[in-house]
């Protein structure tokens, strides 16, 4: 049984960190107050963990920085760690994801970013450079903000093979790259976008949160604005897994960190009702792959629920067993341990949260 | 910049924010001579504080846009922004615009 764990909690104004070193979480924080943290990663890839997190003030604008001491102390280089090549024309709004690349050595992390793009660092996410085939694909102009800016929010590195990298963002849709970042094509087939005339076109649509699980490269799940599916072969064709949910919308899509095929989703009403159906805090979990669906309630307020989960604010550890957590807009972090039958309070009155990483620590 | 005839400097002042970021201090003098702009003085604090140059200023070297730079008084955007003039003795005030909740 893994004895510490780290939880990193990126809200609106600041981030907080949850340690549990035995059975107990113990709260600190906040850290880099009054910015929101909308990207958080922990490596543990080189023994010593290392915190990640996207830092950005409306006021002094966006930034990330590191932590090799659990939060005790932060590192922000004197250079710009993400920044566009002055001849794009581009400045850095938002660092919307990190994440570290398990088959491209320890030194690799990417970053997804507001306006989409895609950087890839070599130094442990501290110097960052500009995946250009991405950038300079000619679907790029034709790429529009969704509601919350338009960016690159989903990372997926493949587990074995370091050229293969896939991408999703609002909106735009997803994006595959097999060469190492020369070439990428879209890999939307069968994934809706209600909202344009051809509701299923090449790329544009609107995609919530991609995941898959590191022994199943080839399937991926998606969450998107309005829809929720599945592919068994990477993205080549995609097909709708929503039946048996009480809606097809929400945020966050997760698989389970040991078991393939073990999903979870948090369902908002609608597009134009983001609320938990019947105002109920409900996680619902399909044990085989999307196919059927369970809502997961227990120790998760049945009444009077009326905040969203966002894209990145579900994730699990890689713990022993494994921790699940998902965050609230209304500052509630909850958790389980015994894959989602039973759930309990780990933090509340926190700010928004905008996202959340767990990992074993020690 | 630093001239022969005038090296009175231009004082640009901080806000609490911002302080930590320019090794403590709440002002700072830039030598200056005639001709200068808010945009070079503000090369100058980059090159000497690289973080508080990147909190002022995006890679595109365009100031951020809620962040407000009174130049003698007037905020630079009511002027020429970055290519305002800024003479020896001027005061640059920066202060963060009053927003959010």
């Amino acid at each position: 049984m893994t004895r510490k764990v780290l939880l990193a909690i990126g809200t609106r104004k600041g981030m907080w960190l949850a340690i549990r070193d035995g059975s107990e979480w113990d709260l600190s924080g906040p850290f880099h107050t009054m910015t929101d943290v909308h990207a958080v990663a922990i490596d543990t890839r080189r023994g010593r963990p290392r915190l990640l997190a996207g830092v950005h003030s409306e006021h002094f604008g966006p930034s990330v920085v590191t932590s090799d001491d659990l939060g005790v102390t932060w590192q922000e280089p004197g250079h710009a760690p993400i920044a566009f090549p002055a001849d794009t024309g581009a400045a850095l709004s938002r660092v919307w994801q990190l994440t570290p690349a398990p088959a491209a050595g320890p030194g690799v992390v990417y970053a997804g970013t507001e306006p989409s793009a895609l950087f890839r660092s070599t130094d442990g996410g501290v110097t960052y450079d500009l995946v250009r085939g991405l950038w300079d694909h000619p679907h790029r102009e034709h790429w529009t903000p969704g509601g919350g800016g338009m960016a690159i929010h989903s990372i997926i590195p493949h587990p074995e093979d370091e050229k293969q990298v896939t991408v999703a963002m609002s909106t735009g849709g997803v994006y595959r790259t097999t060469d190492g970042g020369e070439t990428w094509e879209a890999v939307n087939t069968g994934v809706q976008a209600y909202f344009l005339p051809d509701p299923y076109p090449e790329f544009g649509q609107c995609v919530h949160k991609i995941a898959h699980h590191p022994a199943r490269p080839g399937q991926l799940f998606l969450q998107n604005h309005h829809g929720v599916y599945r592919t068994d072969d990477l993205g080549a064709t995609w097909h709708s897994i929503a039946e048996g949910l009480p809606s097809d919308f929400g945020f966050p899509i997760l698989v389970h960190p040991t078991r393939p095929g073990v999903v979870y989703t948090f369902p908002l009403t609608a597009d134009h009702t983001r609320f938990p159906p019947d105002g109920r805090c409900r996680v619902y979990r399909s044990e085989d792959a999307g196919e059927s669906w369970t809502a997961l309630t227990t120790g998760l307020p049945q009444a009077g629920f009326w905040s969203a989960v966002l894209r990145d604010a579900m994730c699990a550890d890689d713990a022993t067993p494994a921790g699940l957590y998902f965050g609230s807009r209304s500052g509630t972090v909850y958790t389980s341990e015994d894959d989602g039958d039973t759930w309990r309070q780990l933090a509340t009155h926190l700010p928004d949260i905008l996202c959340l990483r767990a990992a074993a620590v020690g | 910049m630093t001239t022969k005839e005038n090296t009175t400097p231009v004082t640009v002042l901080l806000p609490g924010a911002l302080r930590e970021v320019a090794g403590g201090r709440s002002r700072v003098d830039v030598e200056a001579g005639e001709g200068t702009t808010l945009g070079a003085v503000l090369d100058v604090l980059a090159a000497r504080y690289p973080l508080l140059g990147r909190r002022l200023r995006d890679e595109r070297h365009q100031l951020r846009r809620h962040v407000n730079f009174y130049v003698s008084g007037e905020e630079c955007r009511r002027l020429d922004g970055a290519a305002t003039p800024v003479t020896p003795g001027t005061e640059i005030h920066i202060i963060p615009s009053v927003a959010g909740g």
